[in-house]
């Protein structure tokens, strides 16, 4: 495959698979557009008529709650008819492939899959897969991409922060498992953020990741130092248990965020968390409920930004 | 049948011939280069103008999936395959199901092959029983039944302590033990080479230590127990070095190279295409550069398909899910013939990788047009153009990464024991 | 017409302020359609000295050619920062046409309450209606052919000025 898989022949979105190779312009669309939706979702009636009589079929591949309701919302405020297939293991042990999946609902007539799979690449199948006119958007695919969890941390970046050009962003923890930090790293460098810094031990952040335009950092008090926006990523209790890292306590006490180690960063900066949050394991509770955190409001600005996503695709 | 095949180039590297000359052909033998000899009246004569006449290619790894994998591919499917491709004999892997550990098995297997009347089937025997990494196969009677020598495949062999007695029992009579160095633990759960490219990809990956660690204990081993080693698919710089440097020692190894690592590297895995899932897994750049010169400088002896043919159903799926290799029976002249001209080696030289050198590995008297050889022989046209695509390709696996892609070279004839079994 | 006529939109804009004033009360609410019509809205909103604050729409979520076109360039947010359950508002828009956009309008403004009723002031009302649609208020009324755009611009100085252009409708 040559061509960018996302842009149909007009150089328009017809996909959403991954920020990497999008053009600024599109970035910057997609959030122009969710600050339009942020207002809708302040008045009475949420609902705008943009999808009424398009369905959008939730494909769950891997479990989710909290991302699955976030795009549903999403879809029934824009008066699109929603249908949750939560796939996991059953299906596929019944043999039916993925692609056969995706045909089978096809043929329901799915204006739009938003799948998400844990393995990397699979929306990009898909997307080869199904017929022109049908959206694909990738709601987390493995360790690859979010490119909508991407998107909502730029647009709340932009509504505390303003102006790209000036911030310095750390990012820490598990990056080396992280799609949301793989997405993240593509969406500020495009958008022009001079510097991103990655914050981990050796054992977390992939190999060459400074590659992709980052400042690898193990002290998490160097890493700290000055910055303006602070991304805690999640870590996982698998990751105790193959060799990557000895406890939570240890991890804790080297790249937990507390309020000392805030302190560090400048005075006026923001503390964001893709969720959810394992409390005093990434995050101590003060600084997550704390006046420098900005995890909620990053939750309504996600319901905009994917109703963005969808009526930017669906029109197209 | 006596054949006399006309005007074309004559390439036979191990005998440094590079001309225009008539080879001539009976009972299954050559008889005669340059000159008929005596009273030869041929029944069939192929004009090989502007055309090349080179002995029939050597291929070391082919996986021919029977027994029990029929639904990939079956012998009747990849023979065609083969000598379409001009390979007049081929190594075949143990991993079948059963796996080759039993004489009965690889005696059935010859026989088969035989029957099909196209290539030579050379088999390679499990080293351990079921490749369960455990117990010693019955070496001396498997290359009774037929076995070239015996290997792990992609099966891990994690006891050192089991590969070091293997290595120690083959050596005893003198069999070759082939090896693809990868170390099980490193590895696992890796699809893909661990580097930058696999890195923004999300994918877990295989680092170049797992080959390296693998290589540096098989040639410990080597030099403790005297074994003869061909190391299969190497696939980084760092290796090919290691074995360079082994080769100098005096190290009784040899090594090869799949056409893929040839030609491709992690880019080439592009949107996730799961054709380019492999293993070794596709490496950097510079590793791919190391193995084009490695090839050149000799620090790779042979240059084989790595024929994997894998049915749709297990590409078509997620990367990370899909089934590694790739078919390449068909592409091995023209990839060939591709690297060579990239890489300004002559055609003798080129050809040798793929005829002369892999009978070499195998210690066969093979891969040459001798009088009195067995006339195996491909004529082939350099420049003839063809796209790869589903139709063309006589294998049951369409899995290949270079589908859709425009090839140069292509086998007009191919004779296995003087007789014509494709044109 | 031609290009950059003789319609003095200052001009207009000075006939419909004082078409408005005695229908104006401390309670009505004026919307303006984005763009022209916010301009518009504005200028109308001070020469009345109206208290209510002024509302801002933009249609792009109600728009009848999605479909056909998708999301017209970045849709700006709407903001009525009043009641509009019980109100009497006037929608402002610069040029009316086919309608269209004002059905948009009265859509997006239902999903915020019910008014008690919706009147209309537009700059020029070019007919060519294609729904039902009728301006209580307007500056002037003319005929133009379809492949003819009317746009109202402003200038550095704030002055607008009406330009006729050659169009393709699209959708």
């Amino acid at each position: 495959m040559i061509h960018n898989p996302q842009l149909n022949k007009n150089g328009e979105l017809t996909h959403l698979l991954t920020i990497e190779g999008l053009p600024a312009e599109i970035i910057r669309n997609v959030l122009d557009t969710a600050e339009s939706f942020v207002s809708v979702a302040e008045r009475e009636v949420k609902k705008v008529p943009l999808l009424r009589g398009k369905s959008v079929f939730n494909l769950f591949f891997e479990p989710s709650t909290r991302t699955r309701t976030t795009f549903e919302i999403a879809a029934k405020r824009l008066s699109a008819d929603v249908l949750n297939l939560n796939i996991g293991a059953s299906s596929t042990s019944k043999g039916e492939t993925l692609l056969d999946t995706v045909d089978n609902l096809s043929a329901m007539h799915a204006d739009m899959f938003v799948v998400r799979h844990s393995q990397s690449g699979a929306p990009f199948l898909i997307a080869r897969h199904v017929k022109p006119g049908i959206h694909v958007v990738n709601a987390g695919d493995g360790r690859h991409a979010h490119p909508t969890q991407g998107l909502l941390d730029m647009y709340t970046i932009r509504h505390y922060k303003r102006d790209f050009s000036q911030l310095t962003v750390a990012i820490i923890g598990d990056v080396l498992h992280s799609r949301v930090a793989r997405s993240q790293i593509h969406a500020l460098t495009t958008l022009g953020v001079p510097e991103v810094r990655v914050v981990g031990p050796k054992t977390l952040l992939p190999t060459g990741v400074e590659n992709m335009g980052v400042h690898v950092h193990h002290d998490m008090t160097q890493g700290l130092k000055g910055v303006d926006v602070v991304i805690m990523l999640r870590l996982q209790n698998e990751r105790m248990n193959g060799a990557l890292l000895p406890t939570a306590q240890e991890y804790f006490k080297c790249y937990g965020l507390t309020q000392e180690k805030l302190a560090l960063a400048k005075p006026d900066a923001i503390v964001m968390h893709p969720g959810p949050m394992n409390r005093g394991v990434e995050i101590d509770s003060a600084v997550a409920d704390g006046t420098q955190s900005v995890i909620l409001p990053q939750v309504t600005f996600g319901i905009a930004v994917r109703m963005a996503v969808m009526s930017i695709l669906a029109g197209n | 049948m006596k054949i006399q095949i006309k005007n074309g180039r004559l390439i036979d590297p191990a005998n440094n011939i590079d001309a225009k000359q008539d080879v001539f052909i009976a009972a299954g033998k050559i008889v005669g280069i340059g000159e008929a000899p005596d009273g030869f009246t041929a029944n069939r004569v192929i004009d090989a103008v502007d055309k090349v006449v080179c002995p029939g290619f050597i291929d070391l790894a082919a996986r021919l999936r029977e027994p029990g994998l029929e639904y990939k591919a079956t012998l009747e499917s990849e023979m065609s395959a083969a000598v379409a491709g001009g390979v007049t004999g081929l190594c075949c892997m143990p991993d079948t199901d059963p796996t080759l550990d039993e004489p009965g098995l690889v005696e059935m297997l010859r026989y088969r092959a035989k029957r099909i009347n196209k290539s030579h089937v050379y088999p390679i025997g499990a080293l351990t029983v079921g490749l369960g990494g455990q117990k010693l196969t019955e070496m001396a009677e498997l290359t009774d039944a037929g076995c070239i020598a015996f290997s792990h495949a992609d099966y891990p062999l994690t006891d050192t302590q089991v590969l070091s007695r293997a290595l120690a029992y083959a050596s005893t009579f003198g069999f070759s033990v082939w090896l693809r160095p990868q170390d099980a633990f490193l590895s696992k759960g890796g699809v893909a080479h661990d580097g930058e490219v696999a890195t923004r990809m999300g994918l877990p990956a295989i680092p170049t230590s797992a080959e390296t660690i693998a290589i540096a204990t098989i040639l410990e081993l080597v030099r403790a127990n005297g074994a003869r080693v061909h190391f299969c698919r190497v696939s980084s710089a760092a290796g090919v070095q290691m074995i360079r440097v082994a080769k100098k020692e005096g190290l009784p190894v040899t090594c090869d190279v799949a056409i893929h690592h040839l030609h491709l590297c992690d880019r080439d895995l592009g949107y996730f295409d799961s054709h380019c899932n492999l293993l070794p897994p596709l490496r950097g750049l510079r590793d791919r550069d190391a193995l084009r010169e490695g090839l050149k400088d000799g620090a790779i002896d042979v240059l084989c398909s790595d024929h994997t043919p894998v049915d749709d159903d297990a590409k078509q799926v997620p990367f990370g899910e899909a089934e590694p290799g790739a078919t390449g029976l068909e592409l091995l002249l023209p990839l060939t013939l591709k690297w060579a001209a990239e890489m300004k080696i002559s055609l003798p030289d080129a050809l040798a990788t793929i005829t002369s050198k892999p009978a070499d590995v195998l210690r066969l008297p093979a891969g040459r047009l001798s009088v009195g050889s067995n006339a195996d022989v491909v004529v082939f046209d350099l420049t003839h153009g063809w796209q790869v695509n589903r139709e063309i390709l006589r294998s049951q696996g369409k899995n290949t990464p270079f589908l859709g892609l425009e090839m140069e070279g292509r086998v007009t004839h191919t004779l296995v024991s003087g007789q014509v079994v494709y044109e | 017409m031609n290009a950059n006529t003789n319609l003095d939109a200052e001009a207009l804009l000075a006939h419909l302020t004082d078409a408005l004033y005695p229908a104006v009360s401390a309670d009505t609410a004026l919307v303006g359609i984005y763009t022209g019509g916010v301009w518009l809205a504005e200028r109308l909103h001070a020469a009345l000295s109206l208290t209510q604050p002024l509302g801002t729409l933009d249609v792009s979520f109600y728009r009848d050619d999605y479909d056909a076109i998708g999301l017209h360039a970045q849709p700006k947010p709407s903001d009525i920062p009043f009641d509009v359950e019980g109100r009497h508002i006037i929608l402002v828009d610069d040029v009316l046409y086919t309608g269209r956009t004002i059905r948009a309008a009265m859509n997006e403004l239902f999903d915020y309450g019910r008014p008690a009723s919706i009147q209309l002031a537009a700059l020029v009302d070019r007919g060519g209606r294609e729904l039902p649609v009728y301006a209580q208020y307007v500056g002037t009324t003319l005929t133009l052919p379809p492949d003819q755009l009317l746009a109202l611009e402003k200038d550095a100085s704030g002055q607008l000025q009406l330009s006729v252009q050659p169009w393709q409708r699209r959708g």
